[in-house]
């Protein structure tokens, strides 16, 4: 079922993709008490490109972005994320590498008590602690332009849209400048045209920042505007992986009804 | 530090079939580590000051008027409820001191505890706790800023700074009380009344009051954070975070009162 192991050169829509591997994952192991998540996952993230990863509710998707960035732990296997394996480094390396991979939430996860520019200083802050007032500000009023919400400046959370939100979010991450993204569902929750809106801003996101992106969803109107590359997590392993017409050009059952609830539905 | 505290929630995950009894000492170990934290990251720079400032600022703040009212009517109330009892030996005269010993050995750091843990503790509980379960905490871990430091160093310590200020304050707001009745009642004027009060409290009774509020507001604070902070299973742990809260700080307090008046009382004979 599997695809066979493809040249990365030949799966990118982009041409500028060199061949250095930023993300590698390798038999990946991961169980909540009796319920094993991710069996043997391996996947590999080049430098520069957007990979997809898409795969049905509960099938562990967000557990192993949130292994790459050391919120949970694997039980086994090997993760390397910008040469360092996750599992075995020291706090302080941890918090380095968690300096170069920005990571969106499902949900935003904006502090709810800041206004949008106190949530966009409050890691620059706290990670360049000489920084000036006015640096601080200009780069806070940079990223929210490059967002296109420049406007909401003083605004609360609480007074954002959905789609604002998640840009929002996604400003907050890049203000660190991170050579990697995760996104964990930017389109889940919006209408058609704010995911437009959101699936063009990572591809922006991609051109303007230069970062190698994991995007996870089930959207696949998504997965087909930003991904570079796609992968299915079935049954707790990438059995598919490849471009997106590759991958959903097949007959298998498990792989089919994505297709056809979101194209032909 | 932060990967540490996460296996050993994991660790209590996994553990199959854990019965009360290991369950039990793996909460003790989870508190031991979460408390031990809070002394690390309290006195390892870099440090929150400006939000220390505003925790302090919002829980003195958030509990001034329902303490002023509490103390002034605890002050007064008691100073009526007492009257009778001491008219029987002809000593009203004794009601300032009693009402002053009273209210600063006990009632006042109780009373103000009791009311903060329930205003402040399931605050702090609820606040925490959903931001936990809205991925807050996580967020801040991701962009490399310590949520523990920004969130529970600053909360625990401004508790800890700000229930002794306001112990003291609910003391005079009750003495405040207690003039009131004792003016109406006998027409003591508040020179005479503060004199008489004020010579009855010696340097033990200012000590052990704010080492016992200090306990007090270090309990509230870290019950509290700990609640919120290890919150999970969406808007219903924000709940119990917050019950939790206010449950086991009161009864906490209370077992911290028993064994500081038996502690104090050995410097008193």
């Amino acid at each position: 079922m599997q695809c066979s192991d493809p040249d990365p050169v030949e799966q990118k829509k982009t041409t500028d993709t060199n061949l250095e591997k930023v993300i590698t994952i390798r038999n990946l192991y991961k169980a909540f008490g009796n319920f094993e998540v991710l069996k043997d996952v391996n996947l590999d993230l080049y430098k520069g490109e957007n990979l997809v990863v898409l795969g049905k509710s509960g099938t562990g998707k967000s557990v192993l972005i949130k292994i790459l960035v050391g919120l949970l732990t694997c039980d086994s296997g090997e993760v390397i994320v910008l040469k360092k394996h996750v599992d075995h480094i020291t706090y302080k390396e941890l918090l380095e590498l968690r300096l170069k991979v920005g990571f969106s939430f499902q949900n935003s996860a904006l502090y709810d008590s800041m206004t949008v520019a106190e949530n966009l200083k409050f890691p620059l802050v706290r990670n360049q602690r000489k920084l000036g007032k006015a640096e601080v500000n200009r780069s806070v009023e940079e990223v929210l332009d490059a967002v296109g919400l420049l406007a909401t400046l003083n605004q609360m959370p609480s007074e954002l849209s959905g789609g604002q939100r998640k840009r929002v979010g996604i400003a907050r991450t890049l203000i660190l400048q991170p050579e990697i993204m995760l996104y964990d569902e930017p389109t889940a929750g919006l209408d058609p045209i704010t995911c437009e809106d959101i699936n063009s801003l990572i591809n922006e996101v991609q051109e303007r920042y230069h970062t190698s992106s994991i995007i996870i969803t089930h959207d696949l109107t998504c997965a087909k505007a930003v991904g570079n590359r796609v992968a299915i997590l079935l049954d707790g392993k990438f059995e598919r992986q490849g471009t997106f017409e590759e991958v959903f050009n097949t007959d298998d059952d498990r792989v089919k009804p994505f297709y056809d609830y979101n194209f032909i539905q | 530090m932060e990967r540490k505290a996460n296996t050993s929630i994991v660790l209590k995950a996994n553990v199959k079939g854990p019965g009360k009894f290991t369950r039990v000492f793996l909460t003790l170990y989870d508190v031991f580590e979460f408390v031990a934290r809070f002394f690390r990251e309290a006195f390892l720079p870099p440090y929150e000051g400006k939000e220390l400032v505003r925790q302090c600022f919002d829980i003195g703040y958030r509990s001034l008027l329902l303490i002023s009212t509490t103390g002034f009517i605890t002050g007064m109330v008691f100073t009526k409820q007492s009257r009778p009892s001491l008219a029987e030996f002809g000593a009203t005269s004794w009601l300032p001191s009693l009402v002053a010993i009273a209210l600063l050995r006990t009632l006042a750091p109780l009373l103000t505890s009791l009311i903060a843990a329930g205003k402040v503790g399931s605050s702090i509980g609820a606040e925490l706790g959903s931001m936990r379960v809205t991925e807050q905490i996580d967020a801040m871990e991701v962009s490399a800023t310590n949520p523990f430091k920004f969130l529970v160093t600053t909360r625990v310590l401004a508790s800890t700074i700000t229930i002794p200020i306001l112990t003291f304050y609910t003391a005079l707001v009750g003495m405040l009380g207690a003039l009131l009745n004792v003016y109406i009642s006998e027409g003591t004027s508040a020179v005479a009344f503060f004199q008489t009060s004020l010579e009855s409290i010696t340097f033990l009774d200012i000590i052990a009051s704010t080492v016992k509020a200090v306990i007090f507001g270090f309990t509230i604070g870290i019950v509290g954070c700990y609640q919120g902070y290890n919150s999970s299973k969406g808007t219903e742990g924000v709940g119990k975070a917050a019950n939790s809260s206010v449950v086991i700080g009161m009864f906490l307090i209370f077992i911290e009162e028993v064994i500081s008046v038996q502690f104090f009382a050995m410097f008193r004979s």
